[in-house]
């Protein structure tokens, strides 16, 4: 996208976002956010309040009719701040509905039907349980699962990775999402979703926002903030029977300025933008949450299960090291280990030229005339003959053996033995009858995956791989990788009892997988993240859906869960610290008719009582805007002990939010005051 | 010196306190070689001492409990002049003096509308008074026994036996203390005696009645259980409540003894002793710094009245210093017995204590009612700042959701009904106003002091304020009725609900609440939700008459 389209992209954003914030308005919207209805009620009383005095000519309108003005704007900009949260959902909505156009669909009888008898339906009246056949170039009109078939899927439309991926019958493959396209061969589907039920359409609703239903701690800080606006009110509606037995009067608009400040505007305001950033911040990741439950249960998550394969380790074998067998020469080793693995493109293969590269700074070009010997099951070697008639050979252990006639010497022997005792696989390398030395293969750990669970420990997250290694290799890999707990020769019914004990221990258990058999598990979890590429079993069971299928996002959507909590508590406290500079600026300016002396609590030293509660309700509103861009993006997180978080969080928050008010409302008065407002 | 001499006091204070709860924990975890006893104490009055209670049959056991204490009450003082025990031929309380007393004793305010020598006889000091300064602080250390459990104790679905709570509170902790003190105070010169006033000859030549009677008792159980309603009118001030230095101190020390030892109950009860001693920090520290101010301000005196302490309204047996503890230990620990007249204290030492009453009497506060009211803004202070560790919010393991949220809403809002909504219908019914003595500033300092003292079930009182009217009798009736259960039922409520939740192990993710950053914390939420709440009023009142003061005006 070119810089100039980026532009208009965004100003379109705040178009909608503005208009948003007027039609939000509407009482029977705004009254689920009770904070700003309340706004709105009183900022509706002030206007009229101001309205009346400015046609009995009453002095005092036009301060009135001020502050009725940014009243309005606090609650615009609420209304603005989740608007434009909403707006960058719909931007990808919009996206993802063009996908879903209406297309003629073959429907067969049954599974097993020939495709010549298919009558053709529109896309969009297929229901549960009919049957569909595909071939290349069609679009998948709904979730299903093939049943018949194999076909390479273009799944870019909804996961930006333009490779295809293989669906097929049977296995943990079978599942076709709506809105991809079919790039080669055919497959018979069975329709799995109702119509406007299906994977697409839930996540266009979700990005939108339209279905966004409150999490329960959404719920809990909402009584919360509730709370103390009914604490303020009694505040409020009390102060006239005090000021009265002090013999002063306090207008009601100066009452109303003074309610609105005090009530949690800001958090108020900003708690569904929050919400709203904070599952975008996820459909970012390419992550879809079946529920917010879910994200805010992410950041609860004490335990990680994750399979070793593709999240701890790349998942093959690879050349970690090359012994020589004694007295031979490692360069020796280095180039008949090379030259035996170039021609082999498997990836073992691949690896043991890439670590000769490492080692010798180049390899060997491949001689001219040589001839490669595959691998096949029989002999279980690999290697090159050459046409001087040097042979050189890789291979397992008793295969090079019954090859050579020869056993390795017993240096070699001990660290063949070493290397299997690993975990890992030994392979010998042998020029002609003589055995050079061993090369030794293992599941290599992804580089920083340590490093990454170091951080998750000092957060308090367990991490626990599961694999289906042997307990041999999987202690090894665990203890390379760092993770504080492995579960070897996992079967399903063991991860599932892992869950199980874990919960009982008081633990939020997250978890990732894609087999049907990882269904049960997905479900028992308190966080399941299904790839998409997975069965729809899985899909149904886990309540997050990760549609890139990378098991490393776990950990992601674990941060994102953390982050969307901290940024509602780090605003939630910055709100209701800001009442102390609030009042400091109000009550000096209603009291101090009353008792002169109660000027010494104008320690801000603002210029008249006027000037003093427009700058506090200025000040509350500009605060709500200023701080949109921190709740769409959310606060800064990185990974800390709980101690640190808090401490760090506090201060700027904490203290940030006693003292930016103090800062902000003097400065506001400053303005007034020479702008000649006040 | 001054300083030693805190030291010192602080020093014993929380010694006794933390040998208490060991003794406390063991009580309330139940000694077999007290169980028979109170199995047949409970048993001959028909109760199952092993039947564990929900908080919904726990809370009703505490109303239907305090129900019946308050009609036996009401009849007594009612009937009194019929009743025996009654050599100086008292007559009967008016019914809505009656009803004001009885509501005040039994919600262990002890709000003093009458004045006991004259109006109460000695059996209704003894069976009537006496006996619900022992229940009504053994019902708020058997909800806050309860109400701990709910947060500490391992997953389950009961708070325990009020029953048993109560008796155990009642039979080991208050009246063997009780017994000590009163022992001591009568060897001081309190007089324990059921005979009737005497008529004495003054130097003079004038006669003069000097009434007495079974006293040391009930002031040593109306220290330690926070009840704080004098045997005579003055209270503490009264020669006879309080003869000299030693005891003084000993009822100082007796008023803070067991709110504190119960920081240090939840600690040990909870499994780690760091959270009793976070949240004694917290309240300690406020406590210090009120007391300080407290002590600054007498000491100093006020410089209109000329020089050296501010001695009006103070005995001059115990001066400023022993009077600024006294204030702030009864204001802060919700007692109300007073040695000195707060009416006539700086106006900002009447700041202090009027901020110590209105944050709900959670620094130390009423026995159990402390730590129970503490637990709230504990609840509060982590909701709102335990979503910064990016989890959600949870105390002990325990996760803190919607339902407690709203039930600590629902608690918390009875202060500011209370103090705001009682105080501010004071200030405005003609009726209501008469009560008030002094102009100014200072007549809405008074009105704040009795919603105040009512609301957080303290008991003490201004001085200088007409209470016996029956607007404030009837109002500030219902208010205390308010402080007390409004609080109660909720908090039993939150430990019913805690308790059902299963505990999540602690890692280095979890909200610590323990160590400085969460004590500055708690007081910081005590402050912003707490006090400032009532800054508008306070701003009013002590403040502006500080303000007026500074000025060379006096009300």
């Amino acid at each position: 996208m070119s810089k100039n389209e980026k532009l208009a992209d965004m100003s379109g954003l705040y178009a909608a976002a503005i208009r948003q914030s007027v039609t939000k308005l509407d009482p029977r919207t705004l009254w689920r956010n009770p904070v700003m209805f309340v706004t709105a009620i009183v900022a509706a009383m002030t206007t009229v309040l101001g309205l009346r005095d400015l046609l009995t000519g009453t002095p005092g309108a036009g301060v009135a009719l001020h502050i009725a003005f940014w009243l309005w704007l606090c609650v615009l900009f609420a209304n603005f701040a989740e608007g434009l949260a909403e707006g960058r959902g719909r931007a990808r909505a919009d996206t993802l509905r063009a996908t879903k156009s209406e297309t003629k669909v073959r429907v067969l009888a049954d599974a097993d039907a020939e495709p010549v008898t298919a009558t053709e339906v529109i896309s969009t009246t297929l229901r549960a349980g009919q049957f569909v056949y595909l071939a290349a170039g069609d679009i998948i009109p709904t979730d299903g699962e093939a049943v018949r078939g194999i076909a390479s899927v273009n799944e870019s439309a909804i996961t930006g990775e333009s490779a295809p991926v293989i669906r097929e019958a049977g296995g943990d493959r079978s599942s076709v999402t709506g809105g991809t396209t079919i790039a080669s061969d055919w497959i018979v589907m069975k329709v799995m979703a109702e119509p406007g039920k299906s994977f697409l359409d839930r996540m266009i609703a979700l990005v939108e926002g339209a279905e966004r239903q409150k999490t329960p701690n959404e719920i809990a800080l909402n009584i919360l903030l509730v709370g103390l606006t009914l604490i303020f009110l009694f505040v409020v509606v009390t102060l006239p029977a005090f000021a009265s037995y002090s013999g002063t009067v306090i207008p009601v608009v100066t009452l109303a300025a003074l309610f609105v400040t005090l009530i949690p505007t800001t958090i108020g305001g900003l708690l569904s933008a929050i919400g709203i950033a904070g599952m975008d911040r996820l459909v970012k990741a390419n992550v879809i949450a079946k529920s917010g439950r879910a994200v805010e249960a992410a950041g609860d998550v004490d335990t990680l299960l994750l399979d070793k394969t593709g999240t701890i380790t790349f998942g093959n074998r690879m050349a970690d090291a090359l012994i020589p067998a004694p007295g031979v020469d490692a360069r020796r080793l280095v180039e008949a280990a090379a030259l035996a693995s170039l021609a082999d493109e498997t990836p073992e293969g691949k690896s043991i030229v890439e670590k000769a590269r490492e080692m010798l700074g180049a390899i060997p070009a491949m001689p001219q005339g040589a001839e490669f010997v595959p691998f096949t099951a029989q002999t279980r070697l690999s290697g090159l003959d050459l046409t001087d008639g040097r042979r050189f050979r890789k291979g397992a252990i008793d295969a090079v053996i019954r090859l050579t006639g020869q056993t390795p010497p017993g240096a070699l022997s001990a660290q063949v033995d070493a290397i299997a005792r690993s975990g890992g696989t030994p392979l010998l390398v042998a020029e002609g009858t003589q055995i050079l030395g061993v090369v030794h293969l293992k599941d290599i750990v992804k580089p920083g995956v340590r490093e990454r669970f170091a951080e998750l420990r000092a957060m308090g997250i367990r991490t626990v791989m599961i694999t289906g290694d042997n307990p041999l290799t999987a202690a090894a890999i665990a203890a390379e990788a760092g993770v504080d707990d492995f579960l070897a020769e996992a079967t399903p019914e063991m991860k599932l009892d892992l869950i199980r004990r874990e919960q009982a221990g008081g633990r939020l258990v997250a978890m990732c997988g894609d087999g049907s058999n990882d269904a049960p598990a997905l479900a028992q979890a308190d966080v399941g993240v299904a790839m998409n590429a997975g069965t729809p079993a899985a899909k149904e069971a886990a309540n997050l859906i990760d549609l890139d299928s990378d098991p490393t996002k776990l950990i992601e959507v674990v941060m994102v869960g953390k982050q969307l909590l901290i940024s509602r508590g780090a605003l939630t406290t910055f709100s209701i610290a800001n009442d102390v500079a609030k009042y400091f600026a109000v009550l000096p300016a209603i009291f101090v008719a009353a008792y002169p002396g109660l000027a010494v609590l104008n320690i801000m030293g603002l210029a008249s009582p006027t000037s003093a509660i427009l700058s506090a309700v200025i000040f509350n509103a500009l605060i709500l805007i200023a701080l949109v861009p921190l709740a769409l993006r959310g606060v800064a997180y990185r990974p800390a002990t709980a101690a640190q978080l808090l401490r760090r969080n506090l201060l700027v928050y904490g203290l940030g939010g006693l003292i930016v008010p103090f800062v902000g409302i003097k400065a506001i008065d400053l303005c007034l005051v020479a702008l000649n407002l006040a | 010196m001054t300083f030693l001499a805190y030291t010192l006091y602080f020093g014993a204070l929380i010694g006794a306190a933390l040998c208490l709860a060991v003794w406390m924990a063991r009580v309330y975890g139940g000694m077999p070689a007290l169980a028979g006893v109170e199995r047949a104490f409970l048993r001959s009055g028909g109760i199952n001492p092993e039947r564990e209670m929900t908080w919904g049959s726990y809370a009703m056991a505490v109303l239907a409990f305090n129900l019946v204490c308050f009609v036996v009450l009401f009849a007594i003082l009612r009937a009194q002049g019929a009743l025996p025990l009654n050599p100086d031929g008292i007559g009967g309380m008016s019914p809505d003096l009656a009803l004001n007393t009885a509501v005040s004793f039994v919600t262990n305010t002890n709000w003093q509308a009458y004045s006991g020598e004259a109006q109460l006889s000695y059996l209704s000091q003894m069976v009537g008074l006496t006996v619900q300064n022992f229940v009504s602080a053994g019902t708020g250390m058997a909800v806050a026994v309860a109400v701990i459990r709910g947060f500490t104790a391992a997953k389950g679905a009961t708070l325990g036996n009020f029953w048993l709570d109560l008796t155990r509170s009642v039979l080991w902790i208050l009246l063997p203390l009780s017994v000590v003190l009163a022992l001591f105070l009568a060897w001081q010169g309190v007089p324990q005696t059921l005979q009737g006033a005497v008529t004495a000859t003054g130097v003079e030549g004038g006669e003069q009645v000097i009434a007495r009677g079974p006293a040391a008792a009930q002031i040593a159980i109306k220290q330690l259980g926070t009840n704080g309603g004098g045997f005579f009118g003055v209270n503490s001030a009264h020669p006879f409540e309080n003869p000299t230095i030693a005891s003084n101190l000993a009822q100082s020390l007796s008023i803070l003894l067991i709110p504190v030892a119960f920081c240090f109950l939840f600690g040990q009860m909870a499994g780690d002793r760091r959270q009793g001693w976070a949240i004694f920090a917290a309240m300690g520290i406020m406590f210090v710094a009120g007391l300080a101010v407290i002590h600054v301000y007498e000491v100093a005196g006020n410089p209109a009245l000329g020089m050296g302490a501010n001695m009006e309204g103070k005995e001059q047996r115990f001066g400023a210093m022993l009077s600024a503890l006294w204030a702030a230990s009864t204001t802060a620990a919700s007692n109300g017995s007073v040695n000195a007249m707060h009416d006539s204290f700086m106006p900002l030492s009447g700041l202090v204590m009027l901020v110590f009453m209105q944050i709900g009497e959670v620094i130390f506060g009423g026995v159990g009612a402390g730590l129970y009211g503490m637990l709230l803004y504990v609840v509060l202070a982590v909701f709102l700042a335990g979503l910064m560790v990016g989890r959600t919010p949870e105390y002990l393991g325990r996760k803190i959701e919607g339902r407690e949220v709203t039930l600590a809403v629902l608690a918390f809002l009875s202060m500011p009904l209370g103090i705001l909504v009682g105080g501010a219908v004071a200030a405005t019914v003609p009726q209501a106003l008469t009560a008030v003595q002094d102009a100014g500033p200072h007549g809405l300092s008074e009105i704040l002091y009795a919603y105040s003292s009512a609301t957080g079930n303290n008991g003490s009182a201004f001085g200088g304020w007409g209470a016996a009217g029956t607007w404030h009798t009837t109002a500030l009736g219902l208010i205390m009725l308010l402080g007390r259960y409004a609080m109660i039922v909720p908090l039993l409520a939150i430990a019913g609900s805690m308790i059902r939740k299963t505990k999540a192990p602690v890692t280095s993710g979890t909200f610590p609440t323990h160590g400085p950053l969460f004590v500055t914390l708690l007081i910081l939420t005590v402050l912003i939700l707490g006090a400032l709440t009532f800054f508008p009023v306070l701003a009013l009142g002590p403040i502006a008459e500080e303000t007026a003061r500074l000025a060379g005006q006096s009300f």
